[in-house]
C-alpha cells in the first residue's frame, strides 16, 4: 500500500485542505468499524503512540492510538493556520508540520515564489524529507493552492519546484483554483499566469478548478433541497457539499460548501489506491493512462451524483443517470463543456455497488455523442472501487484530457494581457514625457547659447577689423565657420522656434495627448 | 504429473482463484455419473496435478501468486482460505507496495529484473514440490502493467530456467471498448514477447465472456467474479484429466504435453482459441438434456463459422467441397491448423466424430489424422451430463488481433503516451520491432 503526503499552501489550500482532513477522517470511520489502524488509513494517516509524547515511532498495526495527517501546511500568514490548530482537528497535526510567517504575501507572486521562497526553503526541505521518511513507500504528492494569491500561486509553486528536485520519482498531483473573471484580487492574472508556467514545467498532473462552477452546484444544491420536489427528501449526509457531523447547530463559514466538493474529489480520486475493488486503479495509472504528451496535463474533473435522494431501491435509471450526469456541463468543475470539444482521453472512476456490465453499457451509450482524438477512439480507462463514498451508494468521478480547457486558459491570457498593455503603454508615455522635458531643456540651453553668441558676434562687430581679422585666422576660422553656419540655420530666437517647431513641438503635441488620455485612463 | 501455476497481476490472481475453486468443487462432488473406480481414479488424478498434500489435511493449491501491490493477493489468499476446501500456500506469493501502473515497460524493464530472483525462487520451490514436473501455466492480462510487462519477462525467466519444460500462456484479451488506454500498446509489446518465449498461447476474450454471460447464463448485472467463473469452468473442461487416444486404460499422464503436441506443430502458429459447449446457469441444468450429436454440430459449425457460443451461429458459412481448389476459400471460413475435441460425460465411447476429420477444414499441408485429435472421458465435470469442449489452433483469432494492431499502429503514428514508456528504458525502435513480429503473423494466418 503507498502513502500520499497533502501540502497545502496559502489560505485557499488550507481551507480546502482542512475540509479534505475532515472527510477522509469521516469517511474512513465509516469504513473501518474495528478501530485497527489497516493499510487504507495508512496511505494518509499516521498512527502514533502518545504515551511516549508526540515523537513516538509509529505504530504499524493494531487498534488506532492517535493518527496524525501526512500533510504539510504553509501559510505566510497565521490567520487561517490558527483556526486549523483551535477547531476541532487540532489533533491531527504536529506542530511540526507547520510553516508560517506573520506578513503575508501581499498577492503578489514574486514575493511568495522569491523572497519566501529562499527564506522558508531549507525548512520546507527539511520538513518534507521527515514525512517522507515515515512514509513506507511514498507514491505521490498531492499540493492544493489557488492561482490568483500570492502565497498559494508564488510559494506554492516553489514548493513544486523543490519537490521534483528532491523527490524525482513521487507523483505530483495539483489541485489549482483558478480565479473567476469578477475576482478582487486586481493582481490575480499576473499570479496566475506566472503559476502556469511553473504548473507546465513541474507538475505531474494538474486539477484546474474554478469558483464559478463551485458555486453554480452550491446553489443548484439549495434549489434541491429548498423546492422539495415531488415531496421526496435529500439525505443531508450524502451532499456533495456537506461536512462531517452535520453542523447544525455551528454556521458554517460561507466556502465551507465549496471546498467539500473539491476534498470530495480528492478522496474520489484515491478512494481505489485506498480500498479494494474489482477493478484497481492507482494514481500512477491515471497519470499514465490521460497524460498523452507531457505538457498536457491538465484535466477536467466532474463528480456526480451531488446528492442522494432518499428512496432505497435505486433502479439502473439513476445509474445511467448518473453517468450521463458526468459529461453535462453542469456537473464540472470547471465552466467548460466538454461534449463540445475533443477529447483525448477520459477516466471514469466508479465507487460502490456497480458492476462492469453497467460500465460497458453506459460507456456504449455515451459513446456516440462524444468526440474522441482520431488516433485514440476507444479512449476509456475504468476503475471500480468496491467501497461508496458515505451517505451514497456508488458514485463516480470522470477525469477527462479535453481542449475544452482551451477557452479557460485563453481567457486568463486575455486578461493578464488587458493589465500587461496597460502597464506598457504607461511606462512608453512616462518615457516620451521624460524625453520632451530634455529636448525643451536643451533647446532652453540652445537658445541662450545663441544669445550669448549673438552678444559676442555684437562685441566683436563693435571691436572693428582687428578683431575680425583675427577671427578670420587661425583656429578661430573653424569657431567661425561653425558659428557662421549656425547663425546661417537660425540666427535669431525666432529662427531657434522656428527649429524648435520643426521636430520638437509635435512630439510635445503628442505628450499632452498622451497625458490627456492616461488621465483618464483610455488607454 | 503436475502443472504449476504462476498467476501475474490483478486479473491473473482473480481468475487463477476462481480456476483452483471450480477444479476444487469438480473434484470433491460426487455427480461423476461413472463408476466409483472411474470416480477415485479422476479424483487421484486430479488432485495430483493441481494441489499438493499439506500437513493440515487441507490440500493447498500448486500456485505462485505475484502482483506489485498487495491488495488483491491478500484479499485471493484469504478468500481461499475461507473456502475450508483448498487453499493456497502461506509462503508461495510475490508482492510488493507500489504497483505498475499499466506501464509495460515498467513491468518489463524495471519490476522485472528488480525481483527476479525472489519470484524464480517461489517457483523453483513449488516445482521441487511436484514429483514430476508436468509444466508450467501462466494466466496474465494483456491490458495492464504487471500482468502484460512483468509476465512477460518470467516468461522469459521460465523458459530460461526451465528449457525443456512446457509453458503454456493463458491471456485475457481486453474489452474493445477499453479498459486502460494504453492497452493496445501492451498487447503489442505483450504479444510480440510472448510469442518468443512461449510453448502457445491460450486466449480469452472479455467481449466473448461477456457476451456468454449476458445471453447464454442469462446474469443480469455481470461483475468480473461471473465471467472469471466462466472462464474458469472452460479451463477446468480442458484441464482436468481426460483418456487421451493412445494412452491405455489410464488417465493422462501429461497433460500440457499431449495438448501442445498435436496442437502446436509449427512454431509460426501459436494462438490457441478455447469454445465450450454447452454453457448455461446453473439452476437450468437440471431441466435440460443434451444429446451427443447434436452438441457436436453446433461444436462444428462454431469452429467453421468462428462463432463464440452456441447461440447466433451463422449456419450459411459451409466448407468449401472438394472441388473448389484451396485458393478460392470464402472469407468468413476458419481454417484450421490443428483441433482437439475433449468430450466428458455418459456414453462417450459411441460418439462419432468424423466430420471433424472433413479435409476441406485444414490446411493443405498437414494430414488430417494428424491434425484432429479426441480426448474422451466418461467421468462429467462440473455437474453438465454431457460437455464438450474444443481447443482449436485456427484463425479464430485474427481478427482480433488485426484490429488490436492496428489501433495500436495508429496511436503509435501520432506518439502519442511514448514519452511514458520511454521513460522506462523501451526505444521506439523496440516498438517498430514488435509491430514487424506481429505483421508476420497475422500475414501467415491469413495465408493459411
Amino acid at each position: 500500500m503507498t502513502q500520499s503526503v497533502v501540502v497545502q499552501v496559502g489560505q485557499c489550500g488550507n481551507q480546502v485542505g482542512c475540509r479534505f482532513w475532515d472527510l477522509a477522517l469521516r469517511e474512513h470511520a465509516a469504513v473501518n468499524k474495528k478501530g485497527i489502524y489497516d493499510e487504507a488509513l495508512s496511505s494518509f494517516f499516521r498512527n502514533i503512540d502518545t504515551r511516549s509524547g508526540g515523537n513516538g515511532p509509529d505504530v504499524y498495526k493494531g487498534k488506532i492510538c492517535s493518527l496524525k495527517a501526512r500533510a504539510l501546511l504553509i501559510d505566510m500568514e497565521e490567520g487561517v493556520v490558527n483556526e486549523i490548530l483551535q477547531g476541532p482537528l487540532r489533533d491531527v497535526f504536529d506542530s511540526k508540520q507547520l510553516i508560517t510567517d506573520v506578513s503575508g504575501s501581499g498577492n503578489n507572486w514574486a514575493v511568495g515564489h522569491k523572497v519566501y521562497g529562499c527564506r522558508y526553503r531549507e525548512n520546507i526541505v527539511e520538513k518534507l524529507r521527515k514525512a517522507a521518511e515515515h512514509c513506507d513507500c511514498l507514491q505521490c504528492f498531492f499540493i492544493i493552492h489557488s492561482m490568483g494569491g500570492g502565497t498559494g500561486s508564488g510559494l506554492g509553486t516553489f514548493v513544486l519546484n523543490l519537490l521534483e528536485e528532491e523527490f524525482p520519482e513521487v507523483y505530483r498531483f495539483v489541485t489549482s483554483v483558478y480565479p473567476s473573471g469578477e475576482d478582487d484580487v486586481i493582481t490575480s492574472p499576473y499570479n496566475s499566469v506566472l503559476a502556469m508556467k511553473e504548473l507546465n514545467e513541474h507538475a505531474d498532473c494538474v486539477l484546474p478548478i474554478e469558483n464559478e462552477s463551485l458555486f453554480e452546484i452550491v446553489n443548484k444544491i439549495h434549489q434541491m433541497i429548498n423546492s422539495g420536489k415531488l415531496g421526496s427528501t435529500v439525505k443531508q449526509n450524502s451532499l456533495v457539499t456537506s461536512s462531517s457531523g452535520s453542523a447544525k447547530t455551528l454556521q458554517e463559514k460561507p466556502f465551507d460548501a465549496m471546498n467539500n466538493i473539491v476534498a470530495n474529489l480528492l478522496l474520489n480520486l484515491t478512494s481505489s489506491a485506498r480500498f479494494e475493488g474489482s477493478l484497481n486503479m492507482d494514481l500512477n495509472e491515471i497519470s499514465m493512462n490521460l497524460v498523452p504528451f507531457p505538457r498536457l496535463h491538465y484535466l477536467v474533473s466532474s463528480l456526480t451524483p451531488l446528492y442522494t435522494l432518499a428512496d432505497v431501491n435505486v433502479p439502473s435509471r439513476r445509474l445511467d443517470q448518473m453517468f450521463s450526469d458526468a459529461f453535462s456541463r453542469d456537473h464540472q468543475l470547471i465552466q467548460a463543456d466538454p461534449k463540445r470539444s475533443l477529447y483525448l482521453a477520459c477516466a471514469l472512476l466508479v465507487r460502490g455497488n456497480v458492476q462492469v456490465s453497467d460500465l460497458r453499457r453506459n460507456i456504449e451509450r455515451l459513446k456516440p455523442s462524444l468526440h474522441f482524438v482520431s488516433w485514440n477512439q476507444e479512449g476509456w480507462k475504468t476503475g471500480l472501487c468496491s467501497v461508496p463514498p458515505v451517505g451514497h451508494s456508488h458514485s463516480l468521478l470522470a477525469l477527462a484530457n479535453n481542449t475544452c480547457v482551451k477557452p479557460t486558459f485563453i481567457e486568463l491570457k486575455d486578461r493578464f494581457m488587458k493589465l500587461y498593455k496597460k502597464k506598457k503603454q504607461s511606462i512608453i508615455i512616462i518615457i516620451i514625457i521624460i524625453i520632451i522635458i530634455i529636448i525643451i531643456i536643451r533647446n532652453l540651453a540652445i537658445c541662450q547659447q545663441y544669445e550669448v553668441m549673438w552678444f559676442e558676434s555684437d562685441i566683436m562687430f563693435q571691436n572693428g577689423d582687428k578683431a575680425c581679422d583675427q577671427w578670420r585666422t587661425g583656429n578661430a576660422l573653424c569657431e567661425l565657420a561653425n558659428w557662421s553656419d549656425m547663425n546661417n540655420d537660425s540666427q535669431s530666437w525666432e529662427t531657434g522656434e522656428r527649429y524648435f517647431c520643426r521636430i520638437d513641438y509635435p512630439l510635445v503635441l503628442y505628450g499632452v495627448f498622451c497625458w490627456n488620455r492616461l488621465e483618464n485612463m483610455e488607454l | 504429473m503436475s502443472i504449476v501455476t504462476v498467476q501475474l497481476g490483478q486479473c491473473g490472481n482473480q481468475i487463477g482463484h476462481e480456476v483452483f475453486s471450480a477444479l476444487c468443487s469438480d473434484i470433491c462432488g460426487t455427480h461423476g455419473l461413472c463408476s466409483k473406480e472411474e470416480n477415485e481414479s479422476y479424483q487421484e488424478s486430479s488432485k495430483e496435478r493441481f494441489f499438493s498434500q499439506e500437513e493440515s489435511g487441507v490440500p493447498a493449491a500448486r500456485a505462485v501468486l505475484v502482483d506489485m501491490e498487495p491488495k488483491v493477493i491478500s484479499q485471493t489468499l484469504s478468500r481461499a482460505a475461507s473456502s475450508g476446501h483448498w487453499k493456497y500456500n502461506s509462503h508461495s506469493h510475490f508482492c510488493q507496495k507500489q504497483g505498475s501502473g499499466n506501464n509495460w515497460a515498467n513491468g518489463y524493464f524495471v519490476h522485472g529484473p528488480r525481483h527476479k530472483e525472489a519470484i524464480m525462487e517461489l517457483v523453483q520451490k513449488e516445482a521441487e514440490k511436484c514429483d514430476r514436473l508436468g509444466g508450467f501455466f501462466t494466466i496474465m492480462s494483456m491490458a495492464g502493467g504487471t500482468g502484460s510487462g512483468l509476465g512477460a519477462f518470467v516468461t522469459q525467466c521460465l523458459r530460461d530456467a526451465f528449457p525443456t519444460s512446457f509453458l503454456l500462456n493463458h491471456v485475457i484479451w481486453p474489452y474493445g471498448t477499453g479498459e486502460v488506454i494504453v492497452q493496445n500498446y501492451n498487447s503489442v509489446l505483450t504479444l510480440s514477447h510472448l510469442y518468443h518465449s512461449s510453448d502457445a498461447l491460450l486466449v480469452h476474450e472479455n467481449d466473448v465472456i461477456h457476451k456468454i454471460c449476458a445471453q447464454l447464463m442469462n446474469i443480469k448485472q455481470i461483475s468480473f467474479r461471473d465471467v472469471n467463473q466462466v472462464i474458469a469452468h472452460q479451463l477446468g473442461s480442458v484441464f482436468q484429466p481426460t483418456h487421451t487416444a493412445g494412452g491405455g486404460s489410464g488417465y493422462s499422464r501429461n497433460p500440457l504435453g499431449d495438448l501442445l503436441e498435436p496442437l502446436v506443430p509449427h512454431p509460426e502458429f501459436r494462438l490457441l482459441g478455447l469454445r465450450n459447449i454447452p454453457q448455461m446457469p446453473e439452476s437450468s441444468l437440471a431441466f435440460s438434456s443434451f444429446s451427443w450429436p447434436g452438441l457436436l454440430k453446433h461444436l462444428r459449425q462454431i469452429l467453421i463459422a468462428k462463432a463464440h457460443m452456441e447461440e447466433g451461429i451463422d449456419w450459411q458459412v459451409r466448407p468449401p467441397g472438394s472441388s473448389i481448389p484451396s485458393t478460392n476459400k470464402p472469407l468468413h471460413f476458419n481454417t484450421s491448423i490443428a483441433n482437439l475435441v475433449i468430450l466428458r460425460g455418459k456414453d462417450v465411447h459411441s460418439v462419432d466424430l468424423g466430420n471433424f476429420q472433413d479435409p476441406s477444414l485444414y490446411t493443405s499441408w498437414l494430414n488430417p489424422q494428424d491434425a484432429f485429435n479426441a480426448w474422451k472421458t466418461p467421468r462429467a465435470f462440473n455437474k453438465y451430463e454431457k460437455s464438450a469442449a474444443l481447443v482449436s489452433n485456427s484463425q479464430f483469432l485474427l481478427k482480433p488481433l488485426d484490429c488490436i494492431v492496428g489501433k495500436a499502429w495508429n496511436m503509435f503514428a501520432s506518439k502519442a503516451y511514448l514519452h511514458q514508456y520511454t521513460k522506462f528504458g523501451i526505444q521506439e525502435e523496440d516498438f517498430l520491432d514488435c509491430f514487424t513480429t506481429l505483421e508476420q503473423v497475422i500475414s501467415s494466418y491469413t495465408n493459411l
